[in-house]
């Protein structure tokens, strides 16, 4: 049951061979034993799950079952669900119960899929290794000393420890991509636009969005088919025709152009991972792909434009949080500014604060056009290089993060070292491209290696089918970690 | 680039983080790092492109002018931290 894709699972609980109580069951029961060490979930409501199990079995007996109905999913706890704590890994929220649900939320539960509860994520999905979270730090499951990756680091450990069938994210500059490499399974973000962010605690509204992660691209085809979908609550949601993410699944590979970005194997990339890239890529060419040598030259913009980018919207959305309508008010303060400034002081950890300090400069007085239009123009030329290249390929491919996980601790006093870790996926997200990453092999310490695939806009339906067609030629997906009680 | 104790504390100010002269310091310290980081885009010549902002040509949706939401105060409000008749409750702001 714990290596089944949904597909097996919807089989078998559409057979009767197990209930959908049954393996919520499993997984609590999991949850409970691994949880402790991991540090994967921050919230388990087993009554709500085993109810919502219940509702499910009912649905599969009446013959009413879609895809993801009994299928136990776990959410990341940046996404409000009505009745459930929600603290987006933040003192700040730590005792926010949501009254509403967010679109992804609701779009899982109109499917029937039962929320096994919330993973562990770096505070404001500001960081890339789950060390900033108020309720500590995740291990990832293939070395406990060290990182899952982040932001989604909690649901990029819950799935590779089979904590859950599957799981959502979110990924501003990389926080599903890079956390799935590091974890060594698939994740994606969608094209800018594609699934709404009503519910979903911003950070930086024009760059964050919402995905699956999951152990193969074929089930992320069917997470995608639900949290995919027009929401008019979110302004920045695009309305397009309805479309089956998996329906080209199955199309062979010949002629399909790969591009790879000279900017993405030159210095910086450990030669651990430049090895198992090559190895995909030669894997590719088997299945009659051809490589493309393109260029990205504003690429080597894309970490100062993003940390001007998304530090300044993030000071802006982060500003709601003032101690007033809800989560975490000072208990003493003397008079209305100082129960502010001691309520954001206290709520919010280090790397928050840093990038609402830098946010807030550059947005100020004097500082707007040199800084945060000018990162908006460069912006513009970090697409435009994307939009040339697909002139020549159908996809692009390279590592998506230049070395495996690091340990604990290790990038701890000098947060620009962190931030060099998103260096192969920030223009994907500044670009509102498609990206994904899926397990590639292993590197150094026997660490998982992911191997990203970026597409054009809207074409997540073919790279889902590239990453499946190179998953049925490999079994890099299929492999687990020691020491989960399998 | 640098930034001055002043540019520090003013900045809190704006972001109403309060800040005690020790973390001041060490912010000043972490965030001159980070704008050096930045730096590099500033010299890049950007004359003639229009800044962006979302991926696809868009335009703000506009919807009819009618009220489409209901009264859920109660509901919000269970949440808040200190609640009185239906207001949100403050320290008292004028005099």
């Amino acid at each position: 049951m714990l290596n089944a894709s949904i597909k097996q699972l919807s089989a078998a609980l559409a057979a009767k061979q197990i209930s959908s109580v049954e393996l919520t069951q499993l997984y609590l029961d999991r949850i409970n034993a691994l949880n402790p060490d991991l540090n994967a979930y921050i919230t388990v409501n087993p009554d709500i799950s085993l109810a919502q199990a219940r509702a499910a079995d009912e649905r599969i007996t009446a013959g009413k079952a879609d895809a993801l109905t009994g299928i136990p999913i776990a959410q990341k706890d940046i996404f409000c669900a009505k009745g459930w704590r929600t603290t987006c890994g933040s003192k700040m929220l730590h005792n926010f119960v949501s009254p509403y649900d967010a679109h992804v939320i609701s779009q899982f539960n109109n499917a029937g899929a039962v929320n096994l509860g919330k993973t562990n994520m770096d505070e404001f999905a500001m960081g890339s290794s789950n060390e900033t979270s108020h309720f500590g730090s995740v291990k990832n499951p293939w070395n406990r000393n060290a990182v899952p990756g982040g932001s989604s680091g909690g649901t990029a450990a819950a799935v590779a420890a089979r904590l859950c069938a599957a799981a959502t994210g979110t990924d501003t500059g990389g926080s599903i991509r890079q956390p799935a490499a590091l974890c060594g399974i698939s994740g994606l973000k969608p094209t800018y636009g594609v699934v709404s962010r009503y519910g979903m605690i911003a950070f930086a509204s024009s760059l964050d969005q919402a995905g699956p992660m999951a152990r193969s691209a074929e089930d992320l085809a069917l997470l995608l088919n639900t949290m995919a979908g027009f929401d008019e609550r979110d302004s920045t949601c695009l309305q397009r025709d309805k479309e089956d993410y998996a329906r080209d699944l199955n199309k062979p590979l010949n002629g399909l152009r790969i591009g790879l970005p000279k900017e993405f194997f030159a210095e910086g990339l450990s030669g651990d991972v430049g090895a198992a890239v090559a190895t995909a890529i030669a894997e590719y060419k088997k299945l009659g792909a051809t490589v493309v040598d393109i260029s990205l030259p504003n690429s080597r913009l894309s970490i100062p434009v993003y940390y001007v980018l998304a530090p300044a919207e993030a000071s802006s959305n982060l500003s709601r949080f003032d101690g007033v309508r809800y989560g975490y008010r000072a208990p003493e303060y003397t008079d209305l500014a100082d129960m502010y400034e001691k309520s954001r002081a206290q709520g919010f950890g280090a790397e928050v604060k840093r990038r609402i300090m830098i946010g807030t400069y550059v947005l100020s007085h004097g500082y707007y056009d040199a800084y945060y239009l000018q990162a908006q123009k460069i912006r513009r030329l970090i697409a435009q290089d994307f939009v040339e290249a697909f002139k020549q390929c159908d996809v692009i491919m390279g590592p998506t993060s230049p070395t495996t996980a690091f340990n604990l601790g290790e990038k701890g006093d000098d947060p620009v070292q962190m931030y060099l870790s998103d260096i192969y996926t920030i223009a994907v997200n500044l670009a509102g491209l498609p990206g994904m990453s899926v397990p590639c092999g292993f590197g150094a310490n026997d660490m998982p290696v992911g191997l990203q695939i970026i597409g054009n806009y809207f074409n997540e339906a073919q790279m889902l089918n590239v990453a499946h067609q190179y998953q049925l030629a490999t079994d890099w997906h299929n492999r687990a970690p020691q020491n989960i009680g399998l | 680039m640098s930034l001055s104790i002043e540019d520090v504390n003013k900045v809190a100010r704006l972001a109403r983080l309060a800040m005690t002269p020790e973390e001041a310091q060490a912010a000043q310290a972490q965030l001159s790092n980070i704008f050096g980081l930045i730096a590099e885009m500033q010299a890049v010549d950007t004359s003639g492109i229009e800044p962006m902002s979302h991926a696809q040509d868009v335009t703000q949706r506009l919807r009819e002018d009618k009220v489409t939401e209901h009264n859920q105060r109660e509901l919000f409000q269970s949440v808040a931290p200190q609640v009185e008749r239906g207001l949100y409750l403050v320290p008292q702001v004028i005099e």
